[in-house]
């Protein structure tokens, strides 16, 4: 896989002092759904503001397509789009017009038929004529998405794209994101549900305090970084956990009747099988084995917690 | 040179523009016709010539700077501080455009409206007093760098401004007055002497003088002297908006 933007030692630092960035290196791969994670105030929308031009960095370098960000800004916006977090249009203009000037002003001819097939994408094909302040949220996001679209780029950033979007938009957006990854545009979409990194994403990066904690490929997160627990069912109740079993640190239920086991499923002994013998042992019954998976969400909040 | 860029944000800035036509052209109208009125006719009559002309054509060329240099620098800065306000402005920092190309398509479009209000006043002037222009070309040289030079200051108001209040201060507190007491109603010898020795620090003074002589062949100062003025004008507007696309100020972070 080859790198579409590089980004080496990014820094940025406001006039108060503040530290956005500090030193952020990160690969982002060409066709690749890249999400980047973090809670709220880590630097996510600092960085992509700073890839597309709007942020001037203060330390550090960026390539997007080889070109750099600063001295060949032209070359590197017209491979850009972005789709900003805040639902910021001009609300009295039309959607084709609002679209058709993102496409004029990355410097593209007029492309009624491109635009038209677009807004059909996106499914705002009947819209196309209506003012933009006689639309829905959802349709403002993706008019959003549709100017970002308008110059054709390679890359695409979508800062934040569901937050404060119902769910059914929400799967919505994750199939227009899958259908872009399609045609070959890399996406990097920043985020705060766990949820939508994990369903969409190729590679996730955890970002915090101005830091890229780690970049991943997602299921490779999930496999190094996960647990996985095993809940055992048991045909009695029982009132606590048997002294021979102490050594598990097994979890009962309220109930008595079902008890869990957590363990590392990158650890050379997952210890299930000698558990299951010494549930054995001390007289207790299974009629049910179940294994869980932890979700990224496990796996984000404890990296966050270790590094804070 | 990013030509789809210039021509894109000139051609959506016009539309605005025309959207609206009939409230821009209607109060810049009904204004000229009530100066006309009030001026021209009531106040006129009683006035018999200045430097030769009646007073009713010799107010003329005023009554054009004081719509074209209020509307430019309205227009220019409303044009720039709208995506600002509602935050549209991500698009035109990410897109590949540099400073002279957003000026160009901005500036460009805020002088054309002003000049378009430049000679529907001047139209109806035509309604209300006999008017010959003694050089046609440098009426037109001079309300196209007036309108140019005010939008570019408009430009700077507009980048400047953090609220909609500071974007009527400078035109309400700063340009109005100067252009009322630039000579737009009267001739600036007609003022006491140590006035007309203030007045000459008035950069509007020099525009209307010149603007003046381009209708009438007479001036309250040298053409040459007016033409000057207006070019080191323009030139240090030019000046302060390359100044702030390179710092970035008040746009980029």
């Amino acid at each position: 896989m080859t790198s579409i933007i590089s980004i080496k030692n990014l820094r940025k630092a406001y006039p108060g002092g503040f530290e956005a960035l500090k030193g952020v290196n990160l690969e982002i791969e060409q066709g690749e759904i890249l999400a980047l994670l973090g809670p709220n105030g880590a630097g996510k929308t600092t960085l992509i503001s700073t890839v597309c031009g709007i942020t001037v960095p203060t330390g550090g370098s960026i390539t997007v397509g080889g070109f750099d960000t600063i001295t060949q800004y032209r070359a590197t916006r017209d491979l850009i789009g972005l789709v900003p977090q805040e639902i910021n249009l001009e609300p009295f203009e039309t959607v084709f017009n609002s679209v058709s000037f993102s496409r004029g002003l990355f410097g593209k001819p007029r492309n009624d038929a491109y635009i038209n097939r677009i807004l059909d994408q996106l499914s705002l094909g009947d819209k196309k004529n209506s003012k933009i302040m006689a639309l829905s949220g959802g349709m403002k996001r993706r008019v959003l998405i549709a100017k970002a679209l308008a110059h054709e780029p390679r890359v695409l950033f979508l800062d934040e794209p569901t937050a404060g979007v119902d769910v059914e938009l929400r799967k919505d957006m994750w199939e227009i994101v899958a259908g872009l990854k399609a045609d070959g545009v890399t996406i990097i979409l920043t985020t705060h549900y766990i949820e939508e990194a994990e369903a969409i994403a190729d590679r996730v990066g955890v970002i915090n305090g101005g830091e890229i904690l780690l970049v991943q490929d997602k299921s490779e997160l999930m496999a190094q970084m996960g647990q996985k627990q095993l809940q055992i069912a048991i045909s009695d109740p029982v009132a606590e956990i048997p002294a021979a079993l102490s050594a598990y640190a097994l979890e009962r239920s309220d109930d008595g009747l079902r008890l869990t086991y957590t363990y590392e499923t990158t650890g050379e002994r997952t210890g299930i099988t000698t558990l299951l013998n010494d549930l054995a042992a001390a007289g207790l019954v299974m009629t049910d084995l179940q294994t869980k998976q932890s979700s990224l969400e496990d796996i984000f909040v404890g990296l966050v917690k270790e590094k804070s | 040179m990013n030509i789809y860029a210039v021509q894109t944000i000139y051609k959506t800035e016009m539309k605005r523009f025309f959207r609206t036509i009939t409230q821009s052209l209607i109060s810049p109208v009904l204004s000229t016709s009530l100066y006309f009125i009030v001026f021209g006719a009531a106040i006129g009559s009683r006035i018999d010539e200045v430097e030769g002309v009646s007073y009713g054509a010799f107010i003329v060329p005023g009554l054009i700077m004081l719509s074209v240099m209020t509307q430019a620098t309205s227009n220019a800065s409303f044009g720039i501080y709208f995506p600002k306000f509602i935050g549209t402005i991500y698009e035109l920092l990410s897109a590949p455009v540099n400073f002279l190309e957003i000026v160009l398509g901005y500036v460009g479009a805020a002088a054309t409206k002003a000049m378009f209000i430049g000679v529907i006043i001047l139209i109806t002037a035509f309604f209300f007093v006999d008017l010959h222009i003694a050089h046609p070309v440098a009426m037109v040289a001079f309300l196209v760098l007036t309108c140019l030079s005010f939008s570019l200051l408009g430009f700077i108001i507009g980048i400047w401004a953090g609220n909609f209040e500071q974007l009527q201060l400078i035109p309400l507190l700063v340009i109005t007055p100067l252009v009322f007491l630039g000579g737009s109603f009267y001739s600036i010898s007609m003022l006491p002497g140590i006035w007309q020795t203030i007045a000459m620090f008035n950069p509007v003074v020099y525009l209307i003088s010149g603007f003046r002589w381009a209708f009438f062949g007479t001036a309250d100062v040298s053409i040459g002297i007016s033409l000057a003025a207006i070019a080191l004008f323009t030139g240090g507007c030019m000046a302060v908006i390359w100044w702030i696309f390179r710092t970035g100020w008040r746009i980029r972070q």
